[in-house]
């Protein structure tokens, strides 16, 4: 690995001051395990790694109960998210997502930020948190500013983020009651493999527990970026909820989705695996719906 | 590009000087001469190289040395007790025929360790999860799951092993 000076921040100021003094040289690190993988390829030669594990108010997990707001600090861990008791009951999609990514050890040191700034097409981390209209605070040299998280993504490995900017955090907008969400990631196996397909479902029912009032749904490794099949969701807002209707949301969002073929799988079959599992995960928030209401 | 660290390995306070883009694994190995921790990979997707940092399994091969600073590391020189007799998990992988080629085994032994000392009483779906990122060529898991599952009582009643 070639040799650099790692530097440790403890505020985002100090960060992109750093940053500042070395831009064409400078890398920033969260949890490192997707950045010191590339150090020793090659495919990063940094002079300086700036690491942000030392900045503590990216670190916090923590729901405002009064306004039911969710923040989750880039730095939070895979693990954190995943053993988080307030995540799995509250939100299960997240869980879903974050349980399988990579292995134990890599989910103890890989953060949601860094899952989401290194941009792969399948962005397990990225789904739930598009699923449940996430917005991403970014805090750079000129100020902070913020996004909806489905628009921190241009193309594969690249992200909106200018020279010297840091992701800071995601809130999660208060949960609606009625709602229930689930991710499936389908791949080979579960452990050590990007999903040869990713499916996020979130819906929200009517006090009536039939009609939806409000559909997410959200694939990974469809299309260059994590997207949201748009016309599927509009096509079940305002329906009554039925495996029949949910079939057929699988079918408008396997047609909408761009899939392609690739060293993991054929397009067909990543079309096929959309229809079957927006059935599935819509199934399952009726499921999560009922149990709760 | 020198630094200097402080951490506890193994219960023994360590104290030297590193290269900022060292790995931990480079430390241990190639600096301190415990080779115990085995490098697969190199890029974090074979668990050979797991080791305990804070309580948590990491893969050392992605955790730079200097990250190591204030930290309490546990590595497989570890487990045995001073007099040679071996932690629960270490006999147990013997006994169960969780070992073949023995390539794997430290990683195996350390994720192990990791979830045993926070969940005693892992299931086995629980223990396939915490494994899933330790890859075996020579046992098809089934020997090591064993393994782990017969070493959960004698964890639990706390026999040898300095750290436990």
């Amino acid at each position: 690995m070639k040799p650099f000076k790692y530097l440790s921040p403890t505020t985002i100021e100090e960060a992109i001051s750093f940053f500042g003094e070395h831009s064409q040289t400078s890398k920033y690190m969260a949890g490192g395990t997707d950045v010191i993988v590339k150090v020793k390829e090659g495919l990063m030669e940094p002079d300086f790694l700036i690491s942000l594990k030392n900045i503590e108010e990216m670190s916090s997990l923590h729901k405002n109960e009064a306004t039911g707001e969710l923040f989750i600090g880039a730095l939070v861990t895979h693990a954190v998210l995943e053993k988080s008791l307030m995540i799995q009951n509250q939100y299960p999609i997240i869980y879903d997502a974050v349980s399988n990514i990579g292995s134990l050890q890599v989910r103890n040191m890989g953060t949601i930020g860094g899952n989401l700034i290194n941009a792969v097409p399948s962005a397990d981390g990225a789904i739930p948190l598009i699923a449940l209209d996430g917005v991403a605070l970014l805090h750079g040299p000129d100020g902070e500013r913020s996004c909806e998280v489905k628009d921190l993504f241009i193309a594969p490995y690249e992200t909106i983020l200018k020279p010297g900017e840091i992701l800071k955090k995601i809130t999660i907008p208060p949960q609606v009651p009625l709602t229930g969400s689930a991710y499936m990631k389908f791949g080979r196996r579960a452990a050590m493999e990007l999903p040869l397909i990713g499916i996020g479902v979130l819906l929200t029912l009517d006090d009536d527990l039939k009609t939806c009032k409000k559909a997410r749904i959200c694939l990974g490794v469809a299309a260059p970026t994590p997207i949201r099949a748009l016309k599927a969701e509009k096509f079940l807002t305002g329906k009554e909820i039925n495996e029949e209707i949910l079939i057929e949301a699988g079918n408008i969002a396997a047609e909408e989705s761009k899939v392609r073929d690739s060293v993991r799988g054929q397009a067909w079959h990543r079309k096929e695996m959309i229809r079957v599992h927006v059935k599935r995960m819509g199934l399952k928030c009726l499921e999560i719906i009922k149990n709760g209401a | 590009m020198t630094t200097n660290i402080s951490f506890l390995l193994n219960g023994d306070e360590i104290t030297c000087d590193i290269q900022d883009h060292w790995t931990l694994l480079h430390l241990l190995r190639e600096e301190m001469g415990l080779i115990g921790t085995k490098e697969g990979c190199g890029n974090g997707e074979c668990g050979a190289c797991t080791v305990i940092v804070d309580k948590l399994a990491v893969n050392s091969c992605l955790f730079l040395a200097i990250e190591a600073d204030k930290k309490n590391i546990e590595t497989i020189e570890g487990l045995a007790s001073r007099d040679g007799s071996l932690h629960p998990l270490q006999q147990s992988f013997v006994d169960n025929g969780g070992i073949q080629c023995g390539f794997c085994s430290p990683g195996m032994i350390m994720s192990s360790k990791a979830l045993l000392d926070e969940n005693p009483d892992a299931d086995q779906e629980e223990i396939k999860h915490a494994l899933a990122g330790n890859i075996c060529r020579c046992t098809g898991y089934i020997p090591i799951f064993e393994s782990v599952e017969a070493a959960k009582k004698l964890v639990a009643e706390n026999k040898g092993g300095q750290n436990d």
